[in-house]
């Protein structure tokens, strides 16, 4: 007879998996993928595939070099490389696409111990790297519906100011290739919710300093949520689950942080758009708002250590 | 506030599989350690004759219950028995007659107060049926000086998927648990007593409304379907809304829990004088045939009550006693039931629960922070098994490890398949040791 398996108990597990939660998102990107193609054409296609396929290639070899199990199956790469390109100009080359994944999946991820353990979110550094080597490369914005012989561009509405709001919700205007397409996004967003990969505090609190910060600044609240990237930014990135504070609390504290640097970037500093950099902050500090977020065991005692030291 | 809850596949296939008494087996072991606290020593020697009901064994410290005989015959031997703990213990080996003659100690126990029941619930041998065993008796015997018992909440929640022998005891002995409930109330004055019953139980729900309609001080609550709503802890915060704080028992906040077939018994006992010899178990799993609810003696082996079911014990992969959550790994199919026990569930190789994942490969954590949504005490078990990984004792102990009743909600929901609840346990030693 064979002999009986011992283990510890739960003996059961819920279906749910890593990958499978990695797919929910690809899923979650999917109509904002398609809106791009429909207004920026083909190429939005091809460069997210090329960003999916460099990402995975990168992880894939870090884990050779580094002799550990394959992690491509966990699909996290592919929602890195498929974030990063949503973050880029359609017209980008592909070859500073490749450096993008690289910074992000080599350097950011693999390189502080892969899955869980990078501090920041890869495509958002990604960009940042890109967008400071290849500053021109990286604000050519083309027009929608663009004729791939004569490419025009256009400053992003960000910049020129005067884009209708339905032009906005649509997406029919210029911008990187993920991020210009409202509806498409904030359906996503809504289907992961509905899914409950994401809770929602981190976007809500989020999109709604953005617009309560810019209304009190004199700015227009519905214009600045729906251009530029904080739709992108607050559903996709802003909920990545590793860098972000673990605790319900600790999402809210972080979206309100990334709304207001987003913000006073966007209003005060020389550059247009701040989404990357609110999000790459507050990545920074997400360690401390955890510890200040920690949640209270129900039932559990806690002694004032602060209090008791002083009064000796 | 709400305490956290996982929602679970029930799989109560057999709920509506009345309760069967498995014929007299031809022998059985019965162990001298089968509740919380000292085991008994035992008072029987190899050759005596022994009859149902008889005190096999006993033990002179408070925190520890009395053995019986559940059947009539010789012994054949007083061997050393390994526990599913790690520790060993005494065991009576008996040859039975198959007569099954009820001993003359079995005699009705006068009941008048609240000392009496907590003697007479002593010498019935019963500890807590639930599955941690604690000895009944010591719940009950609080200081009365001190303590003021207001609530008694009867836990009949069966949190834990295909067990239902608890939904048996209420549907089939609903009387009796009222009577036990009445008299337990009585005899220690208690004012409102709360009946748990979890909604995916509607039947016992309105028999239990039923028979308790236009009675004061009774109350049937309908609780959530969620895991853990049988936890001591939960279902009393749930019944009167009080938290038992860290260190202290429901006592102290004048609850008293106990579960339903706990209580079941005690009435039975009360009226018969039969102490704990059998009880109900419920037989499922993938690798039984015909899966069921049966009424075993105590002590008889586990593959005598297989065999009845018509399941395949060479093809049985895992075997776990009590619940797919917190139930324990059975090593050996010889193992005697004992008083704690309330299910077996047979697992087939490779071990399918029907679309549930069992066993998967491991990823990082991503800190998507469901096993802190998913913790009943709200503990937070990602940075538990952080802290305990780099051996942090202050930040094991600040995050309140001890809190930990193991019942394993942050493992099952984990999409990493981190072993969560395993670690907290060795977590909660490691905390502790020096």
């Amino acid at each position: 007879m064979d002999k009986l398996t011992v283990s510890p108990s739960p003996h059961i597990r819920d279906s749910i998996t890593t990958s499978k939660v990695m797919l929910h998102v690809i899923i979650a990107l999917c109509p904002a993928l398609i809106a791009s193609a429909v207004i920026f054409g083909g190429r939005a296609l091809m460069l997210t595939g090329f960003c999916i396929l460099t990402a995975m290639a990168w992880e894939r070899l870090c884990n050779i070099i580094m002799k550990r199990p394959n992690s491509t199956g966990d699909l996290s790469a592919a929602v890195t490389g498929m974030l990063l390109a949503f973050n880029l100009p359609v017209t980008l080359p592909y070859w500073m696409a490749a450096i993008g994944t690289f910074v992000a999946i080599v350097i950011t991820k693999q390189l502080f111990g892969g899955l869980g353990h990078n501090f920041a979110n890869p495509a958002i550094v990604g960009r940042i790297v890109l967008m400071l080597s290849f500053p021109s490369a990286m604000s050519q914005w083309a027009v929608p519906f663009y004729d791939a012989n004569a490419i025009v561009t256009q400053p992003t509405p960000l910049v020129s100011g005067n884009a209708e709001y339905s032009e906005l919700f649509l997406g029919i205007t210029g911008g990187c290739l993920g991020e210009v397409s409202a509806c498409a996004l904030l359906l996503g967003g809504c289907y992961l919710a509905a899914m409950k990969i994401i809770t929602p505090h981190a976007p809500i609190a989020f999109i709604g300093t953005v617009f309560v910060f810019s209304t009190l600044a004199g700015r227009d609240g519905l214009y600045q949520i729906l251009s530029g990237g904080v739709m992108l930014g607050a559903i996709f990135m802003a909920t990545d689950y590793v860098t972000t504070p673990i605790t319900s609390k600790g999402k809210v504290i972080f979206g309100i942080g990334c709304g207001i640097i987003t913000c006073v970037i966007r209003f005060w500093c020389s550059a247009p758009e701040g989404v990357s950099y609110s999000i790459l902050l507050m990545n920074i500090v997400t360690p401390y708002i955890d510890m200040f977020t920690r949640r209270k065991a129900v039932g559990g005692i806690y002694k004032k250590e602060a209090k008791e030291g002083k009064a000796e | 506030m709400r305490l956290n809850g996982i929602i679970l596949p029930h799989r109560k296939g057999t709920e509506n599989a009345e309760t069967v008494a498995v014929p007299c087996p031809e022998t059985v072991k019965i162990a001298m350690s089968q509740h919380m606290g000292a085991p008994c020593l035992p008072l029987v020697k190899t050759g005596d004759k022994v009859e149902v009901g008889q005190k096999l064994g006993d033990c002179e410290t408070y925190m520890s219950c009395p053995v019986h005989s559940s059947v009539s015959g010789t012994v054949t031997a007083v061997s050393d028995m390994l526990l599913a703990n790690g520790k060993s213990c005494k065991a009576v080996e008996i040859a039975c007659d198959g007569l099954q003659t009820i001993s003359k100690e079995v005699t009705p126990p006068e009941v008048t107060d609240k000392a009496s029941l907590v003697k007479a619930v002593r010498e019935s041998g019963c500890c807590g049926l639930g599955g941690a065993g604690f000895p009944t008796h010591v719940k009950l015997d609080y200081d009365e000086s001190k303590t003021k018992i207001d609530s008694l909440i009867i836990n009949a929640a069966e949190c834990e998927p295909y067990i239902t022998s608890d939904y048996r005891e209420m549907i089939e002995n609903a009387d009796g648990v009222i009577n036990g409930i009445k008299k337990i109330k009585k005899l220690l004055g208690i004012e409102s007593v709360y009946i748990g019953i979890e909604s995916n139980k509607p039947k016992a729900i309105a028999l239990f409304e039923e028979k308790l309609a236009g009675e004061d001080g009774y109350k049937v609550l309908r609780l959530k379907a969620s895991y853990p709503q049988g936890a001591e802890k939960v279902i009393a915060f749930n019944a009167t809304g009080r938290i038992i704080t860290e260190g202290t028992l429901p006592s102290d906040h004048g609850i008293l829990v106990m579960n339903v077939s706990t209580v079941g018994f005690i009435n039975s006992y009360l009226e018969t004088g039969m102490p704990l010899v059998e009880r109900r178990l419920t037989i499922d799993g993938d690798a039984v045939k015909t899966p069921c609810n049966v009424r075993a003696p105590i002590g008889m082996k586990l593959s005598d009550i297989l065999k009845l079911t018509d399941t395949n014990i060479e093809g049985i992969h895992k075997l776990i006693s009590g619940g797919p959550m917190m139930g324990m790994c059975v090593y050996d199919t010889d193992t005697p039931v004992c008083k704690t026990n309330n299910a077996f569930l047979a697992f087939k190789k490779p071990v399918s629960l029907k679309g549930l994942t069992v066993e998967s490969g491991q990823t990082n954590c991503i800190r998507c922070g469901r096993c802190i949504g998913a913790c009943p005490v709200g503990l937070m078990p990602a940075e538990l098994e952080r802290a305990y990984d780099r051996g942090d004792r202050a930040a094991l102990n600040k995050l309140k490890i001890n809190l930990c009743m193991n019942c394993g909600s942050c493992s099952y929901v984990c999409p990493a398949k981190r072993d969560l609840a395993e670690k907290n346990q060795l977590a909660k030693g490691f905390a502790i040791s020096k």
